[in-house]
C-alpha cells in the first residue's frame, strides 16, 4: 500500500538531500560574501499582500482559509513578501538593504521534469540601487553564485523588459493589439507576433523593425544592430543596456551576459532590466530576475530595486549533467 | 524530477555541444518535412529509407524521428533544439514552453466541428439536453473551443479513430483535423463549423535558441528562405 502526495510535490532522500544542502550552503556562502543577509519569511501570506505586488505574477497554487475565515496563498515567489518585509520592518532604515533567501515557493504549474508545484528558490534582492549600479551588482553577484555552484559554463541573458512597451506607444497600436503583440512576445510566438503585427495596421517598415529586433542576441555588437533599426524605444533602450553593460565590462564578467533583445519574463512587475540564467548542459531556464522599480511602491516605500532567484533543483540538475562532483 | 542520477542518465544531453538535433514528425508531415529538408540541403535519403532507426546522423545535423505530438516534449526540455510540427499540436499542449519560430506552409489543414450528415442529434442535444457530447483527440482544443463561442460540452477523449464515435452512439459530434475531407465523407459525417486552419511551424528550445544562436539563426534562414 502506498500513500499518494499531491502532484508536483516530492519526497527527497538523504543522497539527493546532501548534494542539495552543498549546493545551498555554497549560494548562501556567495550571497553573504557580496553583504547580503539571509531572510526568511512566512510561507503563507494573506492573498490580499501577495495579490498587492502582482497583478499578473506567476499562478499561485494554494489558496484556503483559516480558522477565522481569512483568505490566505502559498507564496509564488520571495520577491513581494521580500517587498513587504522591506516596507515593514525597515520602514525607518536607510536603503540600500542587502538581503537573500533559501526558500520553498509554490505554482500552480503542469508538474513535469524540472517544474514542479513546490521548488526552492535561491536568490537576492537588493533594494534602494538604482540602475545601472544596481543592476550589475546583482548580477556580479549572480555570476559568483553559479561560480560557486561550479556552473563555470553558465550564462546571463540580459535584456530589457520596457523595450517592447515603448515601441508600441511610441509607433501607435490601439491598446487591444498592443496586449496581443505583448503577449506573442512573451510566449516567443514569432508566428503569431507576425500575424498580429500584420493586423495592427502598422507600416511594412515598422513591422519590420518589431520582427527583427527580438531576433537580437549576442554580445555587444547587437546593440548597434538595434539602433540601426532605427526608433526612439530602441534607442533609450539600448542606452539603458549599454550603461548596464560598461559596468559589467569595468567589473570584469561581461563575458558571462549575453545581450538579448528578445528576452521578456512574463512576471508584470519587471521594470528595465530583466535577466535569464541559461547551462549549455540543460535544455530548462535556471533562474531569472530583473528590475522592479514600481513594486515597492505598492507598498508604501516607493525605492529602486532588483533582484533574481535561481531554482536550487535545476541547479543540481545541471551540476549532475557538467559532472560537478 | 526523481532520482537525480537516473534522470540525468535518461536525459542526457551531450553537455549541449555537437551537431544541432532536429524533431522530425513521422505521419502525415513526413512526406512535407522531408522535402523541406530536400530543398535546405539536408540530407534525407536514409530517412527515406525502410529503417527501423529513429536517429539519423548527417552532415552537421542529428536527426530524431517521432510522434508529431511528442515534438514539442523533447523540444521544451532540450533533447532536441528544434523541432517540426503541426500548429494543431502547439495549440492542444499551448503551455509547452518553446519557441514557435517559422510557420513552413505545408500540412495544411483545418479543425472542424463535424457531424453525421443529414442527422440533427448534434443541435437537438444542445437544445433538449443543454450540452453536445463530442469525441476528439483535441480535448483542450475543443473545450476551449466550447467555452469561446459559449456553449456547453461533455468533451470526450478518445486515441483512435475519432470518425467511430458519432456512428455507434457514443457522441453527437467529433472535433478533428481534416485535410481533404474524405475520411469524414467515407463514414458518412460532414463539416458543421470550422474552427481553425493549421500549418507545420518550426520550434525552438529556449535555451539552444539562446546558447547557439548563430548556427541556429543560419539553420532557420536557410529553412526560412526555402518556404518563401
Amino acid at each position: 500500500m502506498t500513500h499518494p502526495i499531491p502532484p508536483g510535490t516530492r519526497d527527497i532522500l538523504p543522497d539527493e538531500m546532501r548534494e542539495l544542502r552543498r549546493l545551498s550552503l555554497a549560494l548562501i556562502d556567495a550571497f553573504e560574501r557580496f553583504g547580503y543577509g539571509e531572510v526568511a519569511t512566512p510561507t503563507i501570506e494573506y492573498e490580499a499582500v501577495l495579490a498587492r505586488g502582482d497583478e499578473r505574477g506567476a499562478p499561485v497554487a494554494y489558496r484556503f482559509f483559516d480558522e477565522s475565515g481569512e483568505l490566505l496563498a502559498m507564496r509564488s515567489d520571495m520577491t513581494i513578501p521580500i517587498a513587504r518585509l522591506v516596507a515593514n520592518r525597515f520602514a525607518a532604515e536607510e536603503p540600500p538593504f542587502r538581503l537573500c533567501y533559501l526558500a520553498r515557493a509554490y505554482r500552480a504549474v503542469r508538474p513535469q521534469r524540472g517544474q514542479m508545484r513546490e521548488f526552492t528558490h535561491a536568490g537576492v534582492e537588493l533594494v534602494g540601487a538604482p540602475a545601472p549600479a544596481g543592476t550589475v551588482e546583482v548580477i556580479e553577484v549572480l555570476a559568483a553564485a553559479l561560480d560557486a555552484a561550479g556552473l563555470g559554463r553558465a550564462v546571463i541573458g540580459l535584456g530589457d523588459s520596457e523595450l517592447y512597451k515603448q515601441l508600441l506607444d511610441e509607433v501607435g497600436v490601439e491598446p487591444g493589439a498592443r496586449a496581443r503583440v505583448l503577449d506573442e512576445l512573451a510566449t516567443h510566438d514569432h508566428v503569431g507576433l507576425e500575424a498580429e503585427l500584420e493586423r495592427a495596421e502598422l507600416s511594412a517598415a515598422e513591422r519590420e523593425v518589431l520582427v527583427r529586433l527580438p531576433m537580437l542576441r549576442g554580445g555587444p555588437e547587437v546593440l548597434d544592430e538595434a539602433r540601426e533599426l532605427g526608433g526612439e524605444a530602441t534607442e533609450r533602450a539600448t542606452r539603458r543596456l549599454a550603461a548596464t553593460f560598461d559596468g559589467l565590462r569595468e567589473k570584469g564578467i561581461a563575458d558571462r551576459v549575453r545581450l538579448d533583445l528578445g528576452l521578456l519574463r512574463d512576471l508584470g512587475y519587471y521594470t528595465g532590466a530583466i535577466l535569464e540564467v541559461y547551462d549549455p548542459a540543460l535544455g530548462h531556464v535556471l533562474g531569472g530576475g530583473g528590475r522592479y522599480d514600481e513594486l515597492m511602491g505598492r507598498f508604501g516605500r516607493p525605492l529602486p530595486a532588483v533582484g533574481f532567484a535561481l531554482y536550487l533543483e535545476r541547479l543540481h540538475v545541471a551540476q549532475a549533467k557538467e559532472g560537478v562532483a | 524530477m526523481r532520482g537525480v542520477g537516473g534522470v540525468a542518465a535518461a536525459t542526457r544531453r551531450e553537455s549541449g555541444d555537437g551537431p544541432l538535433k532536429l524533431a522530425l514528425p513521422r505521419g502525415t508531415l513526413f512526406a512535407g518535412t522531408l522535402e523541406l529538408l530536400d530543398r535546405v540541403g539536408v540530407e534525407t535519403r536514409e530517412l527515406r529509407g525502410d529503417s527501423r532507426a529513429l536517429v539519423f546522423d548527417v552532415r552537421g545535423l542529428q536527426l530524431i524521428t517521432m510522434r508529431p505530438s511528442d515534438v514539442p516534449t523533447y523540444v521544451e526540455a532540450g533533447a532536441a533544439d528544434l523541432g517540426i510540427t503541426g500548429k494543431d499540436v502547439l495549440v492542444e499542449q499551448r503551455d509547452r514552453a518553446v519557441y514557435e519560430l517559422l510557420d513552413l506552409r505545408y500540412g495544411g489543414c483545418r479543425m472542424v466541428l463535424a457531424g453525421r450528415a443529414g442527422d440533427e442529434s448534434l443541435g437537438e442535444s444542445e437544445r433538449r439536453l443543454g450540452m453536445m457530447r463530442i469525441a476528439t483527440k483535441y480535448p483542450r482544443t475543443a473545450e476551449r473551443y466550447f467555452e469561446r463561442t459559449g456553449r456547453q460540452a461533455e468533451v470526450i477523449d478518445v486515441k483512435g479513430s475519432v470518425e467511430l464515435a458519432p456512428l455507434v452512439g457514443l457522441a453527437d459530434g467529433i472535433i478533428d483535423l481534416v485535410d481533404t475531407g474524405r475520411t469524414l465523407a467515407e463514414n458518412q459525417l460532414e463539416v458543421r463549423e470550422e474552427i481553425a486552419t493549421y500549418s507545420a511551424r518550426l520550434i525552438a528550445n529556449r535555451v539552444s535558441h539562446k546558447l547557439r544562436a548563430p548556427e541556429l539563426d543560419e539553420l532557420v534562414e536557410r529553412i526560412r528562405r526555402s518556404t518563401r
